[in-house]
């Protein structure tokens, strides 16, 4: 299977701080990776610079086989960022939000093509929202507003989805929705990476889990039960965190970073 | 009246309809986009700025309509920039640029030897003064405007809306924030003749905040900003032609007023239409927690029984005395 993702040695500096050192990430086609870890780990950190939102302070990062600064091929690539960019300033539709994801395949001062209008049709219909196309995106509660922002990112066609955390603040019904969403993706064929906090119903669909842990990879391996996260990322001197989970070594592996200070 | 109406054939007056209604036409056009990312009073900033600029075409002879265009473009751009760098107090930068622009065209004018009055000209408008040559100036540049903001709109739009999306969409975001800070200054040069560059700002803004009581998507709310615009500035010229009669009535502020007055009477249309809107929002379809009956109902339910009808799942609930009540067979369920 061809690597989609390749990440060696990835590193991100915001503001001139260090915050994602040594990150070796490889994805490979079809796979269905969750990026775990608590908040402050760097997994957001990480998705915004596999889609080049972050500049990388070192390392090289290869999407499709071609280096990130020769590559343009982004119709390949759907990315759903965290919610709040749904509600703008002007009202707009559940449709034009939608519609704004063919953007990679149309050409300046082209209308819409048949192929456009289909592909907008048929990502409202995945995410079960064609009843709410005319609707404004405000007037959506949380969680549709999520499933519009997948469906913007569907309607691209792309290969290739980066979700950050879509399950934020969205409840359990409108989850399973979303995790329908996904798993119809997946069986498509499509590589799918996902930020998360807690899995819920898009557990089973995982065929690998990475967590991060201050800035840097502390597991990568098969899915892990959402306790064995909180332990696979918790700290030896465990100052300053607030997990009501009890603490267990015994089934991750537990990295303990000799880094202090970020200096590493 | 045969007054008012030799009064429009005049050529001051015709050109002057031209101009107000090409600047009603491209003002709110930009004017969507700003209010869009939240950057409404951006079209003041700039109208500020470019008073720096027609001080600048007084001191030095040349036309004041492009002096302003070119440091109004200066201005937009640095104030992009800014924005841009997201600086925590991007505000108070801004607002440092917005003084220094109107204190800077002040202190050039009175420089250049010019009284206050002919720079209130620009700064109030003073659309029947206009010359043949500033009318295909103002047309040229205001169908640029209204070309480039209809003609992206795909693009401006998902900029707008969410700025990294876009970004991992391919588009270069930075060359169509600078495109709209670029149109915004063209715009405000544009009605600086009509409504004068301290009003100029209402002309964007206003009409999109009146479009956006009744409208749901972003083209119908660009479409009818654009139709409230041209309404508010060829009407506004009239009202005040033919008040010119009575008193003296300037066209500048009349337009802005008019403008306004169109919000003020969308205003509690809109208000009606979402609070209707918010309580015919259908019920969460779940499982009930008991099965109440309601023995003896005054009446039946329907249409025009008074009772707001919400849909829950499969039926329709009707909100009577703060009880929903749901038809179940001969009689009612309280919901």
């Amino acid at each position: 299977m061809p690597d989609v993702v390749r990440l060696r040695e990835g590193a991100v500096a915001i503001a001139g701080r260090p915050i994602l050192r040594h990150i070796d990430l490889t994805v490979r086609a079809g796979e269905f990776v969750a990026l775990m870890g608590a908040n402050g780990s760097g997994k957001s950190t990480l998705v915004r610079a596999l889609t080049g939102l972050h500049p990388l302070a070192g390392g090289s990062l290869e999407l499709f086989g071609t280096p990130l600064e020769h590559f343009h091929d982004w119709r390949r690539i759907g990315f759903v960022p965290q919610r709040g960019g749904a509600a703008s300033g002007v009202p707009a539709s559940v449709w034009e939000v939608v519609a704004s994801g063919r953007l990679t395949h149309r050409r300046l001062l082209r209308p819409l093509s048949r192929a456009d209008r289909r592909a907008i049709a048929e990502a409202l219909e995945v995410v079960g929202l064609a009843g709410r196309a005319r609707d404004g995106v405000s007037t959506l509660s949380g969680g549709q507003q999520q499933r519009v922002l997948i469906a913007r990112a569907l309607a691209g066609e792309p290969e290739l989805f980066f979700l950050d955390e879509p399950t934020a603040g969205v409840d359990l019904p409108n989850q399973q929705v979303l995790a329908d969403t996904l798993a119809v993706l997946s069986d498509r064929g499509a590589t799918i990476v996902l930020v998360a906090h807690e899995l819920g119903p898009m557990a089973p669909l995982i065929d690998r889990a990475v967590v991060m842990r201050d800035g840097r990879i502390a597991y990568d391996g098969p899915p892990l039960a959402s306790d064995q996260v909180a332990t696979a990322h918790l700290d030896h001197h465990d100052h300053g965190h607030h997990h009501s989970e009890p603490e267990r070594h015994d089934h991750a592996p537990h990295i303990a970073s000799p880094i202090e200070g970020g200096t590493g | 009246m045969s007054g008012f109406l030799d009064l429009l054939g005049l050529p001051f007056m015709q050109r002057a309809l031209i101009a107000a209604l090409f600047t009603g036409l491209a003002a709110p056009a930009v004017g969507t986009y700003l209010v869009q990312r939240r950057l409404a009073l951006m079209g003041d900033g700039i109208g500020h700025v470019a008073v720096t600029g027609v001080a600048i075409g007084l001191l030095t002879g040349a036309s004041p309509t492009w002096t302003a265009v070119a440091v109004a473009a200066l201005g937009a751009i640095l104030i992009e920039v800014i924005r841009e760098r997201g600086h925590a107090n991007g505000d108070v930068a801004l607002a440092l640029l917005f003084y220094g622009g109107l204190a800077g065209g002040v202190l050039i004018t009175g420089l250049a030897g010019q009284s206050g009055a002919r720079l209130q000209q620009y700064l109030f408008g003073s659309i029947t003064t206009i010359s043949v040559g500033d009318v295909v100036v103002t047309m040229a540049l205001a169908a640029i405007v209204v070309l480039v903001c209809v003609g992206t709109a795909p693009q401006l739009f998902a900029v707008a809306q969410d700025q990294e999306f876009a970004r991992v969409a391919g588009l270069n975001i930075r060359v169509y924030n600078l495109l709209v800070a670029v149109l915004a200054a063209v715009s405000v040069t544009v009605a600086m003749r009509t409504v004068g560059l301290l009003l100029v700002s209402a002309l964007m803004v206003v009409p999109v905040a009146t479009a956006q009581q009744v409208s749901r998507s972003f083209r119908t709310t660009l479409a009818a900003a654009m139709l409230l615009g041209t309404l508010a500035s060829v009407g506004g010229l009239l009202l005040s032609a033919y008040a010119s009669f009575h008193a003296r009535v300037a066209p500048g502020p009349t337009i802005v007023l008019l403008a306004l007055a169109g919000f003020v009477v969308a205003w509690p249309l809109g208000a009606w239409l979402r609070s209707r809107r918010r309580l015919r929002e259908p019920f969460p379809v779940v499982e009930p927690v008991v099965h109440d009956t309601i023995d003896d109902h005054p009446h039946e339910h329907g249409e025009d029984c008074g009772h707001v009808g919400v849909p829950h799942g499969d039926h329709v609930d009707y909100v009577h005395d703060g009880h929903r009540h749901a038809a179940h067979g001969r009689h009612y369920d309280e919901h």
